[in-house]
C-alpha cells in the first residue's frame, strides 16, 4: 500500500472510525490492512472473544490488546454437557484472571462458558476490577456461595450477575446479604441454578426493592410460589422473569394475589422457570401472555391440553422451549397461533425410556415448519422420523439457520421406508442455504456427508453421532464445508486417513472433538508433527 | 466401595488369582454406573489399572494412551496458561466402553454369563435393561437431574414435592403445609412454623387481609417459654419430644 495513503488520516481520526466497528471479524480485517492500522486498532480494541481458551495464552492477548474492557472465554467442548469430558480436563479460568488482574484494571465485563471457576477466581475478580459490572457464568462449575459473597460485598457497580446452568456449591453463606444496603445497581440477576439452601428470601426481597433498574430476574426453585407475588410487586418494571417453583396447594387468595402482581408487569416479555407446575396456577399469567415473546416451559411437566391453552394466549411468541408433553396436537396449535415464532426447542420428558410417553412425532415439527414462516432455529427430540417429513420441512422452511434433530434411539431408520436419513438431511442442507448449525441423528451412511460437503457452505457447527460407514464421510465434511468452525463426532467409523489428509483444514477451525471413533494414537502424533501450531489431545 | 469389596471377595472365593480378570470385572461395573465421582474414586483410591478400558484413541483393546508430561491423574493444579502441547495431554481415564464392548456387555447381561466381562453385579431390583450409552441422548445432566426429581416426587406422593406435611394450629382459620426437605434442623422447622402462623397477625396477604385473631408476641412467648416443650405425634400415633430422634 502506498505510504501516503496509509498516513493520510491522523491516528485519532482512524481510532474514532474504528470505534464504530464492533464485530470481531471486522476488527480482525481492519488490523490486517497495514501495520499502522494494526497498531491503532490493537490499542482501541475493547472487547475480546476467545472461543477456545487454549487457542491463545492470556499473556499474548494482553500483549496485543492492552486496553480491553470486556472479555468472553469458552472452555470445555460442547460434549462436556453430556458427561463425555472427564473431570480435570481443564478450562480453568484462574490463570486468565490472574494475568488480567494486573493488566486490565478497568476490565468490567467477564463472560465465561463451560469453564472451571474457583472461589479464588471470584475473590480475585472482586478485588482487582474496581468498576466491575458484568459477570456471566454459563455452565460453569467449581465455585461456591463464598465466591458470590465476595462479589456481592465488593462490586459496587455490579449490574449483571448471571449464573445460568452453573453448578454452585452451597457453603451456607447468605451471600445475598453481602450486598450492602447502599448497593442499588442490579439490572440482571439469574440465580435459577442455585439450590434450596442458597438464597435468603428476605435478603432477595430487600435487594429487589432497592434496585430500580432491575430488568431481568430469574429466581431459583426454592422460593415458594406465594412469595412470587411479593417480588413482582416490588419490581413491576421487569422485562424477564424466571419463576421459582410454580406449585402450591391451590388457594384463591394466593392465586388472585399472583394474578394481580403479574398484571402490574406491563413490560414483561419473557417468562421461564415453572418447575413443578400446578396447572391451576397457570392462568395467573394470562394477563401478560399477549405480550410474551419468549416462554421457557422446558421444566414444566404439564400435559398437552394445558400447554395448548397457554400457547393460544401467546400470539406474539418468538421463542418457545417445551417438553414433548406438548405433543403433535400442541405443536399444531402453536403453528396456527404463533406466526412470529423464530425458535422452537422440544425436549424429551423421559429420554431413557424406549417407549414414547407422549404422542410427539415428526408430524408436530412438520406442522410448525408449515405454519411459522419466521422459524429459524429448531432443536427437536423425537422417537420417529421420515425422509419425507425432512424434505417437507426443508422445502417449507429454507430460512432455517439452526437445525438440530435428535432421534432418540441411535441408528433408527425412516419409519416409513426403512431407509437411512441421507436424503432427508440432504434436503435440509440443500434448501437451507444459510444453515450455520446442524445436528444429525438416526441411521446415516456416508452419503449424507457427501451432501453436507456439497451444499452446507455456510455451516459453522456440525454434531454427528452413530453415523457413517467409512473415512469418506469425514473427508467429505472437512474438504467441503468451507465455513466449518466446530465439529464434534462420537461413535463413528472415521479414522486416520481423512484426518491427516485434511490436516490443514483444522487450523481454520475452532475445535474438533472425536470420541469412540477409529483414530489412532500414531495418527495424532503425525498430526502434531504436520501441524505444530495445533493443540492436539 | 462396598460393592468393590464384594467383587474382590468373590474373586478370592472362586480362587481366581488373575488380577486382570478382577480389574476388568470391577471396571465393567463402574462403567455401567458412569458416575464421574465413582470413576475418580476408583481410579485414585485403589491401585487398579484401568488400562484395558481406558479411552484410547484407537480400537478397543488396542494401543493405550501414555500419560505424558507432568500431569498427575488427580491433578488439581490449573493448567499452565497458553496452549497445551502434545506432551501435556491429559490421560483420559474415562472408563468408557466403546460400542463394541457395550454390545458384549449387553449379550452377557442376557446370558448372565461369567465370562471376562460379566456384568452380573448389577442391582437385582432393577430389570437388566440394556446398558445406557454414555452421554446419549444428548440431554444435559442439569436437565436430567431436575426431570428425575420431578418424576420421583410425582411417583411418590401424587402431589408435587416429596415431604409435604400438613400443620394445623388450634385457633388458626386453616391448615398450612410445610415441605420438610426445606429445613435442616428442628430449630429451623420450629422457627418457620412460628413465622408461618404468626404471620396471620400481619395481614400480608394483599388486599384480602386477615383478621387479627392472635397476638404475635403472645405466640412467640409461648414458643420460647420453658413451660412448654415442642412435641409431635409420629406415624404410630405416639407423642414424641422434639429432638429425641435426630433430624
Amino acid at each position: 500500500m502506498p505510504k501516503r495513503l496509509a498516513y493520510s488520516l491522523p491516528d485519532e481520526v482512524l481510532e474514532h472510525v474504528f470505534s464504530f466497528i464492533q464485530s470481531d471479524k471486522d476488527r480482525n480485517v481492519v488490523s490486517a490492512v497495514c501495520k499502522s492500522w494494526y497498531e491503532i486498532e490493537r490499542w482501541c480494541r475493547r472487547k475480546i472473544f476467545v472461543g477456545n481458551c487454549y487457542a491463545v495464552s492470556p499473556k499474548m492477548v494482553i500483549r496485543r490488546f492492552p486496553q480491553v474492557r470486556s472479555i468472553e472465554l469458552k472452555g470445555k467442548p460442547h460434549f462436556a454437557d453430556f458427561n463425555l469430558v472427564p473431570d480435570g480436563w481443564g478450562g480453568y479460568v484462574l490463570p486468565w484472571i490472574t494475568e488480567m488482574a494486573g493488566a486490565y484494571p478497568w476490565l468490567d465485563e467477564i463472560r465465561l462458558k463451560r469453564m472451571v471457576v474457583t472461589d479464588e477466581s471470584l475473590e480475585l475478580i472482586a478485588k482487582s476490577f474496581k468498576d466491575f459490572k458484568v459477570l456471566v457464568l454459563a455452565s460453569c462449575e467449581g465455585f461456591s456461595t463464598d465466591g458470590l459473597a465476595a462479589l456481592a460485598a465488593s462490586c459496587k457497580n455490579l449490574r449483571e450477575l448471571d449464573l445460568r446452568e452453573s453448578e454452585v456449591d452451597d457453603s451456607s453463606v447468605h451471600w445475598l446479604s453481602h450486598f450492602p444496603e447502599t448497593y442499588t445497581s442490579m439490572v440482571s440477576l439469574n440465580i435459577s441454578c442455585l439450590g434450596s439452601g442458597e438464597v435468603s428470601f428476605s435478603a432477595l426481597e430487600r435487594l429487589v426493592s432497592r434496585c430500580p433498574n432491575l430488568r431481568s430476574l430469574k429466581l431459583n426453585r426454592a422460593v415458594p410460589l406465594d412469595k412470587t407475588a411479593n417480588i413482582l410487586r416490588l419490581a413491576p418494571q421487569l422485562v424477564e422473569f424466571g419463576t421459582c417453583t410454580y406449585s402450591a396447594e391451590l388457594r384463591s387468595d394466593v392465586f388472585s394475589n399472583l394474578a394481580g402482581a403479574f398484571s402490574n408487569c406491563k413490560e414483561l416479555r419473557s417468562l421461564s422457570g415453572f418447575w413443578d407446575v400446578v396447572p391451576d396456577y397457570l392462568p395467573a399469567i394470562y394477563s401478560v401472555c399477549s405480550r410474551l415473546t419468549s416462554l421457557n416451559l422446558s421444566y414444566a411437566t404439564i400435559q398437552s391440553p394445558d400447554l395448548i391453552m397457554l400457547v393460544s394466549h401467546c400470539p406474539s411468541l418468538q421463542r418457545l422451549l417445551v417438553l414433548d408433553y406438548i405433543e403433535d396436537s400442541g405443536l399444531e396449535a402453536l403453528a396456527s397461533n404463533c406466526k412470529d415464532l423464530q425458535e422452537l426447542r422440544v425436549f424429551p420428558s423421559d429420554p431413557f425410556d424406549a417407549e414414547p410417553n407422549a404422542s410427539l412425532t415428526e408430524q408436530g415439527l412438520v406442522a410448525v415448519s408449515l405454519g411459522c414462516p419466521k422459524l429459524q432455529s429448531v432443536l427437536y427430540f423425537c422417537r420417529r422420523m421420515s425422509n419425507a417429513a425432512l424434505v417437507t420441512i426443508a422445502q417449507n422452511r429454507p430460512n432455517l439457520t439452526r437445525f438440530r434433530l435428535c432421534i432418540i434411539e441411535p441408528n433408527t431408520a425412516d419409519y416409513l421406508t426403512g431407509e437411512p436419513f441421507d436424503v432427508g438431511f440432504g434436503a435440509i442442507v440443500e434448501h437451507c442455504k444459510d444453515l450455520i448449525r446442524l445436528s444429525l441423528s438416526g441411521l446415516l451412511t456416508d452419503c449424507v456427508f457427501e451432501y453436507i460437503g456439497k451444499y452446507a457452505k455456510k455451516l459453522e457447527m456440525l454434531s454427528v453421532a452413530f453415523a457413517g460407514d467409512s473415512d469418506l464421510g469425514l473427508h467429505h465434511v472437512l474438504s467441503g464445508c468451507e465455513s466449518l468452525r466446530k465439529l464434534e463426532i462420537r461413535d463413528c467409523p472415521f479414522g486416520d486417513e481423512a484426518l491427516l489428509t485434511n490436516a490443514a483444514k483444522l487450523e481454520t477451525m475452532r475445535s474438533l472433538w472425536m470420541s469412540s471413533c477409529s483414530v489412532s494414537f500414531e495418527a495424532c502424533k503425525l498430526l502434531t508433527q504436520k501441524m505444530p501450531r495445533l493443540n492436539v489431545e | 466401595i462396598k460393592e468393590q469389596e464384594e467383587i474382590e471377595a468373590k474373586a478370592i472365593q472362586i480362587g481366581s488369582k488373575d488380577r486382570s480378570k478382577k480389574r476388568v470385572e470391577a471396571s465393567c461395573f463402574v462403567s455401567m454406573e458412569v458416575g464421574r465421582k465413582m470413576a475418580n474414586m476408583l481410579g485414585t483410591d485403589h491401585d487398579l489399572n484401568f488400562k484395558e478400558t481406558e479411552l484410547c484413541l484407537g480400537l478397543p483393546g488396542g494401543i493405550a494412551v501414555v500419560a505424558a508430561g507432568n500431569e498427575t491423574e488427580s491433578s488439581s493444579s490449573p493448567k499452565t496458561n497458553g496452549k497445551r502441547g502434545f506432551s501435556e495431554t491429559v490421560d483420559l481415564k474415562l472408563n468408557l466402553q466403546s460400542k463394541e464392548s457395550t454390545m458384549d456387555l449387553n449379550k452377557n447381561l442376557d446370558d448372565n454369563g461369567s465370562k471376562e466381562k460379566s456384568g452380573s453385579a448389577k442391582d437385582p431390583a432393577k430389570p437388566p435393561a440394556k446398558a445406557q450409552v454414555v452421554g446419549w441422548p444428548p440431554v444435559r445432566s442439569y436437565r436430567k437431574n431436575i426431570m428425575a426429581n420431578q418424576k420421583n416426587s410425582s411417583e411418590e406422593s401424587g402431589n408435587s414435592g416429596a415431604a409435604l406435611v400438613k400443620v394445623s394450629m388450634d385457633g388458626a382459620p386453616y391448615l398450612r403445609k410445610v415441605d420438610l426437605k426445606m429445613y435442616k434442623s428442628y430449630q429451623e422447622l420450629s422457627d418457620a412454623l412460628a413465622k408461618m402462623f404468626s404471620s396471620f397477625t400481619m395481614g400480608n396477604y394483599g388486599p384480602q387481609g386477615m383478621i387479627d385473631f392472635m397476638n404475635e408476641s403472645k405466640l412467640m412467648d409461648l414458643l420460647n417459654s420453658s413451660d412448654y416443650v415442642p412435641s409431635y405425634e409420629d406415624k404410630d400415633g405416639d407423642w414424641m419430644l422434639v429432638g429425641d430422634v435426630p433430624w
